[in-house]
């Protein structure tokens, strides 16, 4: 890249992804970018392709056309662990966690501190419950205790731990799918606060949501997805929230009587 | 971030609790068939005897415990234990040498433990009920045709030590002393539960039970794992088989016709959540006490065989309510 361009460069930076699902165009032809330390708020109606397209940039779905740009290499991900390789990391709405483990081994599957010995890791428990008390004390997550298993915890605290396992080893990305949706309304404003914790410490963040709310409060950016393609996008200082919700329909100069929340 | 502090949940106690209770049962269990009949149950021979006749039963359900915190299962061990026994007979007979038939036991395990894992993973069949039963009928009449149906006998002494043997140790008294099967299925145990708790294979077990998606997203290769699961399982059908063959001298086509069905209850009496995700080795090896110590007493006492086929039902289903009561109470305190 040309070091005398003025812009920076984005972290991920997507080019005209396309998706087919046999004879179903999932995505036709999305670009965006993100940049580094950016909270990116996505909208879009069901089926506008959210999940799909975040399904992508963490690795678990590979894209039929189109490229992906990270820190100006293209990338491609045959699997969620090469994402998460790079410091990409999704947060999912259903929250991912093994409901029958403890929270800290939860941070770590698949990560697990240990020595190799032949074939096999031995995990050191001990250092993995200590790394996980560091790391929580740094996100000022509270629990119980390390050693609960995470189908005792609440929506909330549920979300707490996927967030902390997103954010275990150095991520640069992090991804999350509706993430106050599954939740109680006095444990959003936490998860939220998390979220801008998160760009706080540098890390990028990706937010798919359906409530407005959420976007105002936590997001620098904003785009729309409508019909598989980027429909449009704003600082958040730029628009407001009937011309978001306005685009989310595939309308972009918005009038006052689209505005869901008014009664008429 | 705090410790356990002054709430009603304890997970260390309900841990300790999880972990241990079912020992308390075993241990009642003992006390209540030292007090029927002190002189019989107490003496080294039926002790000796007790641990002789479970070996095999208790390697199958260590198998057995690992394919069912992945929420699987496995039907084929009984078959797979009496093919390995013929085929380990049958190598005996025609002179190969001991130390080679021995492999051959468990090296028979993982070869359909491979096949089911496959069936599992590439096939993608629905359920590793399906393989799992193709596989004990395929197994059974691989063993009904390379015998022709007819007990493989002729075994070299050496391929019986495992299974028949036991230690004097200078304290017992033959027919009594420490099974040498014991300590093949102590060791067994040991290595299980270590591989099971610290290393990252074995969490990734647990994983898998609790929420596949949730294995499959944090990097765990889900196929892989599954695969040598039902290695894992078919191995210690295969070492189950090795020491069977000792025990009773020949490779009998007939063995362990139904033992899976055994397995699996000593699975789960030990604790173990038939959906995946939960079980111990110490749980797995306290069902297949209550089961034997259930056997025994009942014999001792001259109780039907029937009968103990009706008592080992309620068994199951008690302490399977049992353990429904206790994680509802257990939830959310």
């Amino acid at each position: 890249m040309d070091p005398i361009e003025a812009k920076p460069l984005p972290l991920l930076e997507a080019k005209n992804i396309v998706k087919y699902f046999g004879a179903i165009t999932a995505l036709g032809g999305v670009n965006f970018h993100v940049d580094a330390g950016e909270v990116l708020g996505v909208v879009g109606d069901n089926g506008a392709g959210k999940s799909t397209l975040m399904k992508i940039l963490s690795g678990l779905y590979t894209p039929s056309e189109g490229e992906l740009v990270f820190q100006g290499r293209p990338v491609h991900f045959s699997s969620p662990k090469e994402a998460r390789l790079l410091g990409i990391e999704m947060v999912y709405q259903d929250f991912a966690l093994a409901g029958n483990m403890p929270i800290y081994e939860n941070i770590y599957l698949g990560r697990e501190p240990g020595r190799k010995f032949g074939p096999l890791r031995i995990v050191d428990h001990e250092r993995s419950r200590a790394m996980a008390r560091e790391h929580l004390d740094r996100l000022k997550i509270s629990v119980k205790s390390i050693d609960q298993q995470t189908e005792n915890l609440s929506g909330g605290q549920r979300q707490a731990v996927a967030i902390a396992r997103a954010t275990a080893f150095d991520a640069k990305l992090v991804i999350m799918d509706e993430p106050t949706a599954a939740l109680a309304i006095k444990e959003v404003g936490k998860v939220l606060d998390l979220i801008r914790s998160l760009k706080e410490h540098g890390v990028a963040v990706i937010v798919i949501s359906h409530r407005m709310d959420d976007i105002f409060y936590c997001c620098d950016r904003v785009m729309a997805l409508f019909q598989g393609t980027n429909f449009a996008d704003a600082k958040l200082a730029d628009t407001n929230r009937n011309e978001v919700i306005g685009w989310i329909m595939g309308t972009k100069n918005h009038t006052e009587g689209l505005a869901h929340d008014r009664v008429h | 971030m705090t410790a356990s502090t002054s709430t009603l949940y304890h997970p260390k106690i309900a841990h300790f609790m999880e972990t241990y209770g079912i020992v308390l049962i075993v241990l009642v269990m003992m006390a209540i068939l030292a007090v029927i009949k002190p002189d019989v149950f107490l003496s080294a021979e039926n002790l000796t005897n007790i641990l002789k006749q479970n070996a095999s039963l208790a390697l199958l359900a260590l198998g057995m415990l690992v394919v069912i915190v992945t929420g699987g299962i496995d039907l084929s061990v009984g078959s797979t234990m009496a093919l390995a026994m013929v085929c380990i007979a049958m190598a005996s007979r025609v002179g190969v040498p001991w130390p080679i038939c021995l492999l051959i036991g468990p090296v028979v395990g993982l070869a359909v433990g491979w096949a089911n894992g496959i069936g599992l993973t590439w096939l993608k069949l629905p359920h590793p009920f399906i393989m799992t039963l193709g596989t004990l009928n395929i197994g059974r009449g691989l063993t009904y045709l390379l015998t022709g149906g007819a007990p493989v006998s002729g075994l070299q002494p050496e391929l019986r030590y495992l299974g028949v043997s036991y230690w004097g140790l200078g304290i017992f008294n033959p027919p009594a002393g420490l099974p040498v099967s014991l300590v093949v299925v102590a060791i067994s145990a040991v290595l299980l539960w270590l591989f099971l708790n610290r290393t990252s294979t074995g969490r990734h077990i647990y994983a898998i039970g609790g929420n596949p998606h949730a294995a499959r997203v944090s990097g765990v290769n889900v196929d892989r794992v599954l695969t040598a699961v039902y290695m894992i399982c078919g191995f210690f059908a295969g070492l189950a088989g090795l020491l069977l063959v000792g025990r009773t001298g020949s490779g009998f086509p007939n063995a362990g016709i139904g033992i899976e069905l055994d397995a699996i209850a000593a699975v789960i009496i030990g604790g173990a959540s038939f959906f995946g995700g939960r079980g111990t080795v110490l749980g797995v090896l306290a069902g297949v006490l209550i089961m034997g110590l259930l056997r025994n007493g009942l014999n001792i006492n001259n109780v039907s065989a029937f009968w103990q086929m009706i008592l080992i039902g309620f068994v199951i289903i008690i302490a399977v309510y049992i353990d429904v009561v206790r994680r509802k109470a257990a939830i959310r305190t």
